[in-house]
């Protein structure tokens, strides 16, 4: 098959770009260890609101600083709809819907995932900045999805004297 | 005049009905977004338009349009009619069955579950079995374009496949390859539990199906609008086809790259393991490819016809276009958003970056640029072509179509280039309000909202000029000889150069094993985990 002499150009110039993408994402994976965000872990949507850990939602410090913070998702809302955490430590979501599919997205970081009936989301990230953070579901969950919303406060605190980790990046 | 026209015809109708209604409903979700206080905005009139905009354009009017086109590119470029004309009938009727119960149960506000529709959200029973018809029929229509071919292929034996049948064979492959995903999902979970047979469904397993689906039918959508910008717009630009085998290269390559990638969709998803995600977002960047060589050969093609013209120079050629034939604009028009709909698709193919822009607006912005222009500005633009020779009447009202594919660009750069940016600063997508309590953070997004809203209405704008030009010509137009349907001739007759990329069982072999190595795998594996399903919620 006879190509173009400038058309060879574009189509080696086309592939460098493509193994370019395809290097930066294998050197992140393997070399960085930054993984697509996932988590495997069932639970049963109707026994949510009555589970040790999530029918209570809330935020724990652990021994090591870091902290957990266990949100239950419903038509329309967050619980716990305030959520306090310290600048600058490793903060552990752990997230599971009582009903339908919602999203959890913290707006202006990359915290963000989907909260599946059924399944438990889990990701770690931190927070450099403090200050208030508003929370958004962002997949559509019925007539009130534009109301779900929740607050986030980084505050800082004792566990703020860390600088942030190689999960962090969050602005 | 072609065999087959009454049932070309029929299926471009439904698209452009279809279009028009679902234009309609964007111009109340556009004027949402500037935050209006209008008498019959609520938020459940909001979402079912949301629902009933996505569902009739992007699954009803991409679908018809296709089809109908099908039989034209089909007819014409073999030179022969098409067989088993009474199956297409049958298929234009189920698949138009269909699409009544999915709008009647849409617009009666039982299907609000968006054109997406993830369980647990629970629509009427009618909604899923309209979409399941609508792939039976359009599963009819790819058997009478098959049959027709490989009839072709008997009688001309050793004859080079005309360029837009291969086309046209790689889309019905890629659609027939994709709609495994979404038949299992809807025929095997959502009909049962929604008519009340099973109690219960599995929100992930009905996702990964989904998605098997709903990324090779991005190209299901494309690889059309890729045959007219080779074998059609190079013909009314006045030039010819730079290069044959490349572009049965680009074809081939899509039903390779086609599939394997629906992760990309579900990075955030809980369930699925990292290492699949990183497995598809890596397949994925390879298609950046094939849409880097069409922009060369198809914008070569043009070059080609400029200098037929007599234009010297660097850019000279550029002038000698006919941008005053929407035939043509649209399809340089939508050549440009696509290229900037192309690198926002490697940003979001890539996890990393994905997480900051993930079901925000960024997402509408990003397909309105690619299904909303690319593929729908260039069908709209055919449209122009191809009417007046199917009906044998002028095109009335030509001004505004000469007008509708610049107005259409000006309002999607508009809707898009917002869209992303208010993405980019966190705004979800597909919601009634932005208010969240008097949130300052979200006020931030009003003068994007706004800019979009504004967009939205040159767009509705536009799609009016289409749909009036479409009915007028349709209805209205004077009687006259319709010219010929032709096609782009190559730059160098192909012969038998790269045979090997016409032998479709091939590269559909390999497809297959692509496709287990991506899905088989990680569905065994799902399978096999013990889960809970969920019960069906309607809060709508």
């Amino acid at each position: 098959m006879k190509v173009d002499l400038y058309e060879k150009i574009w189509m080696w110039a086309a592939l460098g770009i493509v193994v370019l993408f395809l290097a930066s994402l294998g050197f992140s994976y393997i070399g960085r260890a930054i993984q697509p965000p996932s988590h495997v872990e069932m639970i049963d949507p109707e026994a949510v609101r009555t589970d040790e850990e999530f029918g209570n939602p809330g935020v724990t410090i652990n021994a090591d600083g870091s902290a957990t913070v266990v949100v239950q998702a419903f038509m329309f809302a967050f619980l716990p709809q305030e959520i306090r955490v310290p600048r600058g430590v490793p903060v552990t979501f752990r997230l599971t819907s009582a009903d339908v599919i919602h999203g959890f997205q913290i707006v202006g970081t990359n915290g963000n995932t989907m909260v599946v009936p059924g399944y438990v989301s889990q990701f770690t990230t931190s927070f450099s900045r403090a200050g208030e953070y508003l929370i958004v579901c962002n997949e559509y969950c019925g007539l009130g999805h534009h109301v779900m919303s929740a607050k986030l406060i980084v505050e800082e605190g004792a566990g703020s004297a860390g600088s942030v980790g190689e999960s962090g990046g969050v602005r | 005049m072609i065999g087959a026209r009454r049932l070309a015809l029929a299926n471009f109708w439904v698209a452009i009905t279809a279009f028009g209604v679902a234009a309609a409903m964007a111009l109340m979700q556009a004027l949402s977004r500037a935050d209006l206080a209008l008498p019959w905005r609520t938020p459940k009139m909001y979402y079912l338009s949301v629902t009933a905009h996505g569902v009739l354009m992007a699954l009803i009017f991409t679908t018809f349009f296709i089809m109908g086109l099908g039989y034209v590119v089909t007819e014409r470029s073999l030179d022969r009619p098409i067989k088993l004309r009474r199956v297409g009938w049958a298929s234009f009727g189920l698949a138009l069955l269909g699409t009544l119960l999915a709008a009647w149960a849409i617009l009666w506000g039982k299907a609000t579950v968006l054109y997406t529709f993830y369980p647990p959200l629970k629509a009427h029973p009618a909604f899923y079995i309209g979409a399941a018809l609508l792939v039976i029929g359009s599963w009819g229509w790819s058997w009478v374009i098959i049959h027709t071919y490989l009839t072709w292929k008997r009688e001309n034996p050793g004859a080079r496949t005309p360029l837009p049948v291969h086309g046209y064979m790689t889309t019905i492959i890629v659609w027939i390859l994709a709609t495994i995903g979404v038949a299992a999902e809807v025929v095997l979970l959502l009909i049962p539990w929604s008519l009340g047979i099973t109690e219960k469904i599995d929100p992930i397993l009905a996702r990964i199906l989904f998605w098997w689906f709903g990324h090779p039918l991005v190209y299901f959508w494309l690889l059309p609008a890729y045959v007219i910008w080779y074998t059609m717009t190079p013909r009314i630009a006045g030039g010819k086809l730079f290069s044959d085998p490349l572009a049965r290269l680009v074809f081939v390559l899509f039903i390779l790259l086609s599939t394997p990638v629906g992760f990309h969709h579900q990075f955030l998803d809980p369930g699925v393991r990292a290492g699949w995600k990183f497995f598809h977002s890596f397949n994925t960047q390879w298609i950046l490819f094939p849409s880097f060589v069409t922009a060369f050969t198809v914008i070569a093609s043009f070059e080609v016809a400029g200098r037929l013209k007599g234009k010297k120079g660097w850019f000279d050629w550029l002038g000698a276009l006919p941008w005053g034939n929407p035939a043509f604009s649209s399809v340089a028009l939508s050549m440009i958003i696509f290229a900037i709909g192309g690198f926002g698709g490697a940003i979001n193919a890539a996890y990393g970056m994905n997480a900051m822009i993930h079901n925000t607006a960024w997402v509408q912005g990003h397909f309105h640029l690619t299904v909303g222009t690319a593929v729908a500005l260039s069908f709209m633009g055919i449209a122009y072509y191809l009417l007046p020779r199917l009906t044998g009447r002028e095109l009335e009202l030509s001004l505004l179509a000469r007008i509708q594919p610049y107005l259409w660009f000006m309002g999607m750069l508009l809707f898009s280039v917002s869209n992303h940016l208010t993405g980019l600063a966190g705004m979800p997508r597909r919601i009634y309000q932005f208010d969240y309590g008097g949130s300052e953070i979200a006020d931030q997004w009003v003068a994007g909202t706004g800019i979009s809203a504004l967009g939205g209405v040159l767009l509705f704008a536009s799609a009016l000029c289409f749909v009036a030009v479409m009915f007028g010509t349709g209805f209205a137009g004077k009687k006259a000889q319709p010219q010929p349907i032709e096609f782009a001739e190559p730059l160098e007759t192909p012969n038998n150069k790269a045979q090997i990329l016409d032998k479709f069982w091939i590269w559909v072999l390999i497809a297959v094993v692509l496709i287990m190595a991506a899905y088989a795998w990680p569905i065994g594996e799902h399978l096999a985990t013990p889960r809970f399903g969920s019960r069906g919620y309607s809060p709508f």
